[in-house]
């Protein structure tokens, strides 16, 4: 997302840098409108922090992105390539869809990893069956990036043995496995105990400094300020407020984001 | 003893004969009956309406005819329809043979049972596992196969351990229209030879090994199913 906020509600400016756009996204489930026309754009090695009270949209948003939900109406552009829509927002090109989305990592708040899978298995399935990876470079790869996340000795051990914490970084090497150019955060440390949500900010803070383009749902103010480059406000289906994190979490002005800071004891 | 003896006049080798019949035609039965019920269950669970009505319709006749009314039924009826369309396209009368037939009549029983054993593990599958798949460009056929299927497996071995040995013992039904399986040809020897306690008691020790190797099989099966999941005894979690 860029510093200026007017370039990011600009329509059909796609550049080769931006990594995602999404232009006047709306999204209804039956007669709940629950996202009223979002737009943003991530430049390539943004760090897009979205926030926002329960019910304001903010995983809609996230999950219409990849097209988990079903949009109501909008365009989605992933690399400058838009995803193929039909009239009703479902997508119109399921091969377009499936290999744009093998771009686009997901983390979710419940980790979603493959329990009938060893965390190798989970962290080389996409890269092997999708990407067709040769199983040998997929498995090399998948070593590395268990390391990175402090589980290269848990490599053949089910998730069901691990904490959330544990499933939560394996699911974090999972996306990374694809070598996506978007990371879509979906409130990754909401499911976990205190005590764990530490060690996976971490692994996503390391990802942030080494330049991932990230897309982040979250709770957590005080990291989303620390790791974020442009800060997103959702109340009720619109983006109330954006800017940088020092302004928006400084210096509010929307007198709904005052109030929501105050809730969330910022 | 002798009675038994493999050889004639020993009746062992019919019973032996009849026992493989009735194998065969359990597999297959039981095979066709995953098929059928994997497309029916996906069928209930993502069809349209109309293929959702015809697989209530389906599972509700088959589940609610005893098997019995369903075996003379399917198996009169279809050999009959098949006789028609031959004859209609020129073809004399076709000979059916009795395990193809078995298998065919049992299997569309089997399959509705099978619909709603795997339509409920499917279900049991928590949705994230799917979703994941799919948020990481996975086509359908490939969830199916490398999420949905092994995911869903240790919630359908049970029942479908029940599904096979109720395939193996419902092919003793089929004596009925005279296909000599393992209980046919039991009560064949017994009919000749008057030794009725003998011969049956011997069909039943047969019926009780195959349930008894099936156990053991199933077990294992259901092991490796439940890898990754930890156990519900206590102590056990590794």
């Amino acid at each position: 997302m860029g510093l200026d906020d007017n370039l990011a509600q600009e329509v059909g400016q796609n550049t080769a840098n931006d990594a995602i756009t999404v232009t006047d996204l709306h999204k209804s489930f039956g007669t709940l409108e629950v996202l009223k026309g979002v737009s943003l754009t991530a430049r390539k090695g943004d760090v897009v922090a979205i926030i926002g009270g329960s019910g304001s949209g903010k995983s809609t948003l996230l999950r219409c992105i990849n097209f988990l939900e079903t949009p109501s109406s909008g365009k989605i552009t992933v690399g400058g390539e838009d995803i193929e829509m039909r009239a009703d927002g479902s997508p119109a090109n399921r091969r377009q869809l499936e290999r744009i989305r093998t771009r686009l990592a997901m983390v979710f708040q419940g980790f979603n990893l493959w329990t009938h899978r060893t965390l190798l298995e989970n962290v080389i399935e996409v890269p092997v069956y999708v990407l067709k990876i040769p199983r040998a470079e997929a498995i090399r790869n998948a070593k590395v990036l268990l390391d990175r996340v402090g589980l290269g000795d848990k490599a053949d051990t089910f998730p069901s043995f691990l904490s959330g914490g544990q499933q939560q970084r394996a699911a974090i090497a999972r996306a990374l496995a694809v070598d996506p150019s978007v990371m879509l955060f979906d409130e990754p440390t909401s499911a976990l105990d205190p005590e764990l949500v530490g060690e996976v900010l971490t692994v996503i803070r390391d990802l942030a400094a080494e330049g991932r383009t990230m897309l982040l749902v979250t709770h957590e103010m005080k990291f989303a300020r620390e790791v974020a480059s442009h800060i997103i406000y959702l109340y009720e289906g619109l983006i109330e407020e954006q800017g940088p994190p020092d302004e928006v979490f400084g210096n509010p002005k929307s007198p709904r984001l005052q109030q929501f800071l105050k809730t969330v004891g910022w | 003893m002798e009675l038994l003896s493999l050889s004639p006049p020993g009746w062992g080798g019919n019973l032996l004969r009849g026992l493989v019949n009735s194998l065969q035609i359990a597999f297959g039965a039981f095979g066709l009956g995953l098929v059928i019920g994997l497309f029916g269950a996906y069928g209930k669970l993502y069809g349209g309406v109309v293929i959702r009505d015809l697989l209530g319709i389906y599972t509700t006749v088959i589940r609610a005819v005893p098997e019995l009314v369903l075996i003379l039924i399917l198996y009169y009826v279809g050999t009959d329809l098949i006789n028609k369309a031959a004859e209609a396209m020129g073809y004399g009368r076709v000979e059916i043979s009795g395990v193809v037939a078995g298998i065919w009549v049992l299997g569309i029983v089997q399959g509705a049972y099978s619909t709603e054993v795997l339509r409920g593990a499917i279900q049991a599958v928590p949705k994230g596992q799917m979703e994941a798949a799919r948020a990481y460009g996975m086509p359908a056929l490939l969830v199916m196969r490398r999420v949905t299927i092994p995911a869903m497996m240790s919630f359908a071995v049970p029942g479908l351990a029940n599904l096979w040995l109720i395939a193996t013992k419902d092919t003793a039904l089929l004596a009925i229209v005279g296909f000599s399986e393992l209980t046919l040809e039991t009560k064949q020897a017994a009919a000749s030879t008057r030794a009725y306690f003998t011969f049956f008691l011997a069909a039943g020790a047969l019926y009780l090994i195959v349930t008894l190797l099936s156990g053991v099989v199933f077990g294992r099966i259901e092991k490796w199913a439940r890898r990754g999941q930890p156990s519900l005894r206590a102590g056990q979690s590794r």
